[in-house]
């Protein structure tokens, strides 16, 4: 699994956070997404795809 | 361009927008055909004009992040606006109501203030603010009214504490913001009230300029890139947006909770599911009762029916979340063990809630120290004597006799 983000796309919502700690976090001064791995290993697809399930911006995809 | 072109060519029976509840958690029963049998359905608004009604959960978040549609600026409330007023454009800083750039210009001076990390860091404030109002109530006369002993105080002082607002200010704008949620409040005086928050924020903006404090307006006020006017319009919005929501999610929730012994007990056994039920109660209740407008900047099809430019699209929050397509099992029935799913309770689309993250903070800490303090408690009135909020934008309750 490989994940891309768009930061021109993301409101700053966290909700990928939420879903995938791990994977996901938020710029301190604007909240923009900030991913941490691009490449998640098995056990963390589920909930990065759950985080692109819940983005509300469609800012997360997922290539598999 | 207006929403008040005739549309009667693609539009032969509009319906009128569900409004009437037989339950007081359960969104209007008419949701559950239109989604089996009209999921995009012409309907005509309480202020006389037509349009289209969005029920089904996939078709719901489907307009909401579609760029083609718009936000809509005409009030959702339901004292008529004589057919073919034009529609004003938005006020300054009403980022609510703005499409992209602006929209994303203003919305991103705030995104970095609400991000999961700083609204977890907040957590022990809230639950001292929690902790310090239950003991209040453990010393009250009872039976004592939930909304105003707990569920209003809360959330306000947390957002007067963000904003840098004085929270001895709020006799006048918790007035003001429950005149803008009422249904039945005229156009004037419903600018009145907008008017009245604009100028308080206003002035503490021009105080804060001379004399910043860490707080989110003298954040705005030293990046230094909004006028004075947008920085009032985008602190009353966030006022107005971090009052009523949460102070009903709370109140709403704790009665739906003592209606429902089973799940209660459930979180009272294991405290670990709080996360969990407190996107369940956001799913189950959907305070937004009757849905987010946004109105179609071009003509396009959506499902085989054909929306012309300028009409306004419905898309109905509490019956996205009541769609057995995306919740399996019995989406009518509260279940703190349900598997989160995406949930529409804060919307969807660029301009999902930025205040989310603050929400939850707030719910499970009131929600889960309440339930705990209190083991007895129970309401104070048979459940069809408390008054329902039928007549505000957002649903809940009007007030909440408790007693333990
Ligand atoms: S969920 Fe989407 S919009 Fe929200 S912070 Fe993550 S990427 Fe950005």
């Amino acid at each position: 699994m490989k994940v891309i983000i768009d930061e021109d796309k993301c409101v700053g919502a966290g909700q990928c956070v939420l879903a995938a700690e791990e994977v996901f976090d938020q710029r301190e001064d604007d909240g923009i997404v900030v991913l941490l791995d691009a490449v998640p290993s098995e056990e963390l697809h589920s909930s990065v795809e759950d985080a692109a399930a819940r983005c509300p911006a469609l800012a997360i995809e997922v290539l598999k | 361009m207006t929403d008040t072109r005739p549309t009667t060519r693609t539009q032969p029976a509009a319906r009128p927008q569900p409004t009437v509840r037989t339950c007081p958690f359960d969104p209007p029963r008419e949701y559950r055909t239109l989604r089996d049998e009209d999921p995009i359905a012409p309907v005509a608004f309480p202020d006389g004009t037509n349009g289209w009604l969005v029920t089904r959960h996939a078709d719901v978040r489907a307009v909401l992040s579609d760029p083609r549609f718009g936000a809509n600026r005409r009030p959702a409330r339901a004292t008529a606006l004589p057919a073919g007023t034009p529609v004003p454009p938005p006020p300054p800083g009403m980022f609510l109501m703005m499409d992209a750039p602006e929209h994303t210009r203003i919305r991103r001076l705030l995104t970095g203030q609400f991000t999961v990390r700083r609204m977890r860091q907040l957590a022990p404030a809230v639950e001292r603010i929690v902790a310090e109002h239950l003991d209040a109530m453990a010393s009250a006369e009872q039976p004592v009214d939930l909304v105003r002993a707990f569920a209003l105080p809360i959330p306000s002082l947390v957002i007067c504490e963000l904003l840098g607002v004085p929270y001895e200010d709020r006799a006048d704008f918790q007035r003001n913001s429950s005149t803008m949620l009422r249904l039945d409040a005229s156009q004037e005086e419903v600018q009145q009230a907008h008017l009245a928050m604009n100028r308080h924020i206003h002035e503490l903006v021009l105080a804060k300029r001379a004399r910043p404090t860490d707080d989110i307006l003298s954040g705005l006020v030293q990046e230094g890139s909004l006028t004075d006017e947008e920085m009032a319009g985008v602190g009353a919005l966030l006022l107005l947006a971090g009052h009523e929501t949460t102070a009903n999610m709370i109140a709403l929730g704790t009665m739906c909770l003592l209606g429902n012994p089973g799940q209660l007990a459930a979180l009272r056994a294991d405290a670990s599911l709080w996360d969990n039920a407190v996107e369940e109660l956001l799913r189950y209740l959907t305070i937004i009762q009757f849905g987010l407008r946004r109105v179609a900047r071009e003509d396009l099809e959506l499902d085989g029916h054909h929306i012309e430019a300028g009409t306004t699209v419905l898309a109905s929050l509490t019956s996205g979340n009541r769609d057995a397509e995306q919740f399996p099992g019995d989406p009518d029935q509260l279940d703190v063990l349900r598997k989160y799913s995406p949930h529409l309770a804060f919307g969807h689309g660029v301009h999902q809630c930025i205040g989310q993250q603050l929400a939850r903070v707030e719910m499970k800490a009131a929600l889960s120290a309440l339930l705990d303090r209190f083991p007895t408690l129970r309401l104070a009135v048979p459940a069809d004597q408390v008054p329902m909020r039928d007549d505000m934008l957002i649903y809940g309750v009007h007030e909440l006799p408790v007693t333990w």
